[in-house]
């Protein structure tokens, strides 16, 4: 098979301004994968499938990846005038000072997709696909007309990640019902408070379990 | 009535027994499971009904399609919370009188997906449960184990009085209201009526 270098730039040649990007898997395994752009994805998803030396007929998994925000911390050094008095004389002195300047490097979610070759025997090529963050820009195109196979996979990254692939025939929930609100695998997943607490808690499950009672009496009380 | 005297007549050719224990024993002979499975411990409970462990011994042979034709509901398997609305629906929708196992650690508890966002912690939680179960899955030994201790159970029940079983007594409550898929979670999080749990350590802050 081609390595994942020479399926980009395949891929270049053939859709013109495909905008692929190259991501490097630094581990032994050595597993390359490409990062597609959303808007030229389904073209180049067909290119993979009907190229007669690629041949990707086999979409074997699409998995959903949440990104969540990132706070980065880093140290600059910064020059200012700091005023010191030196020998009974005030003066203003150059110094150099590290600072701590935080930023947030916006999180996204992302689909990853396997594809191997049945008739040409070989595989996986890995290619991504990112959102442009976490919150309302959530679409991805669905990739079910181009594989058939990732037509419940993609509706269960859409129920577990809150991916919404447009395009896709069917996108509903796969495993959790209909009503329900939240998207279970994102890292700021909040959990239900149905935990059975332990016949005899202590320390951090009896303060739970103690929050509970208290809330549970408040909103008694507020009824009542 | 006395034993002794019960085996003396007996001998003579005559026996003498009472309605209540001719009921509970026809009762307990022919105790008809519901027939169906939520995971994997249903396979187990498909070994006990086979010929090496042999359920139909103790009269249970009968697995019922419909819930109106079941006496025995055997939850076999983990019950997630998509499932358990279906699961109390059922129940419902069985005749009295009627009865459930539980059967292994999923089915008790949530067993080893307890902490997980999706699984019910215990479907004693919404139906009055008369056996449990534990291991993961149980051994048929243990689900036949079960079983007789259900029959026992039945034995044991008084067709009169104060604690006569549920069926016989109008004032007791006969449907339990069944789960709502909420936003987040099951609504409520459980049948008070059935699953009054109170937690140790806890104080109430007036």
């Amino acid at each position: 098979m081609k390595t994942a270098e020479e399926i980009k730039a395949a891929i270049e040649a053939a859709v013109p301004g495909a905008g692929v990007e190259f991501v490097l898997n630094p581990g032994p395994a050595a597993e390359h994968s490409l990062r597609l752009a959303p808007e030229c994805a389904v073209a180049v998803a067909t290119f993979l499938r009907d190229d007669a030396e690629l041949a990707f007929d086999f979409l074997s998994n699409v998995s959903g990846v949440d990104w969540p925000d990132k706070e980065i911390a880093e140290k600059v050094k910064v020059t200012r005038q700091v005023t010191k008095t030196v020998d009974g004389v005030e003066q203003s002195v150059e110094e150099t000072v590290d600072e701590t300047r935080k930023r947030v490097e916006p999180g996204c979610l992302e689909a990853v997709y396997h594809l191997y070759s049945v008739a040409k025997k070989h595989g996986p090529l890995v290619i991504r696909m990112k959102t442009a963050n976490r919150s309302d820009q959530v679409q991805l195109p669905s990739l079910t007309p181009i594989w058939r196979s990732a037509e419940f996979q993609e509706r269960e990254v859409f129920d577990l990640y809150g991916i919404i692939f447009t395009g896709h025939p069917d996108l509903r929930r796969l495993l959790m019902w209909d009503g329900f609100k939240d998207h279970p695998m994102r890292k700021d997943y909040v959990e239900p408070d149905d935990y059975e607490y332990e016949p005899t808690p202590h320390d951090a499950v009896l303060a739970r379990a103690q929050e509970r009672k208290d809330r549970e009496q408040g909103s008694k009380g507020a009824r009542d | 009535m006395d034993q002794n005297l019960k085996i003396e007549l007996g001998k003579q050719g005559v026996f003498v027994t009472t309605i209540q224990e001719l009921y509970n024993w026809g009762r307990r002979s022919s105790v008809w499971p519901m027939q169906f499975g939520l995971a994997c411990c249903a396979i187990e409970m498909i070994a006990t009904t086979m010929a090496r462990y042999d359920l139909a011994r103790f009269g249970a042979e009968v697995f019922r399609p419909s819930p109106r034709q079941a006496d025995l509901m055997i939850v076999s398997g983990t019950v997630t919370k998509k499932m358990a609305p279906q699961v109390v629906r059922l129940y419902n929708q069985m005749a009295e009188p009627r009865y459930v196992i539980a059967m292994g650690a999923c089915a008790i508890s949530g067993g080893p997906f307890k902490q997980g966002y999706n699984v019910l912690k215990g479907i004693d939680r919404y139906i009055p449960v008369d056996v449990h179960i534990p291991g993961c899955p149980p051994r048929p030994e243990a689900l036949l184990q079960a079983f007789m201790t259900l029959q026992e159970k039945i034995d044991g029940q008084h067709l009169t009085g104060a604690d006569r079983p549920r069926f016989l007594d109008a004032n007791q409550q006969g449907e339990f209201p069944v789960p709502e898929q909420g936003a987040h979670d099951l609504e409520p999080t459980s049948n008070r009526g059935v699953w009054p749990v109170e937690i140790q350590g806890v104080v109430n802050r007036e």
